[in-house]
């Protein structure tokens, strides 16, 4: 127990997407002008990322990791499909964004219309590929570590996205010099917000 | 558009990353040393310039409902190409770009030309396109990495550009930059490049 809640703490803080590695870095620019469609967009890569590193996982851990289709047949022991990762992960990824969509479509209309377009371009947000990339480059060993550990970056990313938000709403009423305005300054508030965010790298679990 | 033009302008005024800003996530990752980053830049450039000739190719029998996932099996495919080619021929670098390589695959500049040039222009064309931002992108990549290994580790490419006799603990004056090696450090060198840009070509200042 104590572990998952160490892999928890670390995805969100330590091992931050967007702070540690960058990932999602474009719909966070993009859709980071103000705090309302941000949040929007932040649960649905949660919920994405935590549906889908799931499946990823048993996909990795039973069919494309070097010898685990030893459930099948003791004679493949030395098949490895792992060069097959890629692109499973993403069909996996794009289906299940479509089927997010559908289910929620179907059962809170309210929700899917303030999520709007962000729920299919999360098919294409690096973040959620990366989450099942990291889950099989760090080995996770159970399914239920790959899920804390899919929840844990989504609300990482979540809490990066809200924060940015936040201060780009405050930041259109101060006075940036001309060539900065705009996309510039974002850069460079990020990068002093990944600063601050290093302060956690200290922390040992 | 003539083809030199297609090539041109996505090099500096129309800049993938810092005008359009499509790809920044591999642009700011892979940028610590400048090894790693000419390698992102190429595999990036050789999979946008294959991925563009191809989707253009068979850009008219696409049914237009299931494009994106067409989109991204042919991407998929490529990356996978150069994924396996850098583990035979470039192993260190492929351990340190690590799931940067898979994540091409979500480069949106990959899937934003293939969306905005590619699904509407002919093969040739198409691939001087892609090639042309691959390039655009891999400038952006390789000043970023320029300036962090030189500050940040006093090297170039894992030469010793910075003479050693200068480091404090050789009796110098002179201390590594520390700041340069932490991610967040490509983020505002990404920023002071488009304040640069900006006070040059100044049609791209943003409205207030």
């Amino acid at each position: 127990m104590q572990e998952l809640i160490n892999i928890f703490v670390k995805s969100i803080f330590i091992d931050n997407m967007v702070f540690a590695y960058f990932l999602g870095m474009c719909s966070y620019l993009a859709v980071s002008k103000n705090v309302k469609t941000a949040v929007g967009l932040g649960l649905a890569v949660i919920f994405v990322l935590g549906v889908t590193l799931p499946v990823n996982f048993l996909l990795h851990k039973y069919i494309l990791s070097s010898g685990s289709l030893v459930w099948l047949n003791p004679d493949y022991a030395d098949i490895d499909l792992s060069f097959l990762s890629f692109i499973i992960f993403i069909a996996v990824i794009a289906s299940m964004v479509q089927l997010v969509e559908m289910i929620v479509e179907k059962f809170s209309p309210g929700l899917y219309s303030s999520l709007g377009i962000f729920l299919p371009l999360i098919a294409v947000n690096c973040a959620i590929l990366g989450g099942s990339l990291f889950m099989q480059e760090r080995g996770y060993e159970t399914l239920a570590q790959a899920t804390v550990f899919g929840l844990g970056s989504g609300l990482g990313w979540f809490l990066a996205i809200v924060a940015l938000a936040a201060i780009r709403e405050k930041l259109s009423y101060s006075n940036v010099p001309a060539p900065l305005r705009g996309l510039g300054i974002t850069f460079i508030v990020v990068g002093l917000m990944g600063i601050a965010f290093m302060s956690f790298m200290g922390i040992k679990l | 558009m003539n083809n030199k033009k297609i090539f041109i302008e996505p090099l500096f005024r129309n800049n993938p990353v810092t005008v359009l800003v499509l790809g920044i996530c591999s642009a700011l990752a892979v940028t610590v040393k400048l090894e790693p980053a000419l390698v992102m830049a190429l595999s990036v450039t050789i999979v946008m310039g294959f991925s563009n000739v191809i989707i253009s190719l068979i850009r008219n029998t696409i049914p237009n409902r299931i494009r994106i996932i067409v989109q991204l099996v042919v991407v998929a495919m490529l990356v996978i190409l150069v994924d396996q080619v850098l583990k035979a021929y470039a192993y260190e670098v492929s351990k340190q770009l690590s799931v940067f390589v898979g994540l091409i695959i979500t480069n949106c500049i990959i899937m934003g030309r293939i969306e905005a040039f590619a699904l509407a222009n002919k093969p040739i064309p198409s691939l001087i396109d892609g090639l042309g931002n691959g390039l655009g992108y891999g400038i952006i990549l390789v000043v970023v990495a320029f300036f962090r290994e030189l500050f940040g580790s006093g090297t170039l490419l894992g030469y010793q550009i910075i003479p050693n006799a200068l480091y404090i603990k050789n009796g110098g004056f002179y201390e590594n930059n520390g700041l340069f090696i932490l991610p967040p450090m490509a983020l505002i060198l990404v920023g002071l490049f488009i304040w640069v840009q900006r006070s040059v070509t100044k049609e791209l200042i943003e409205k207030k």
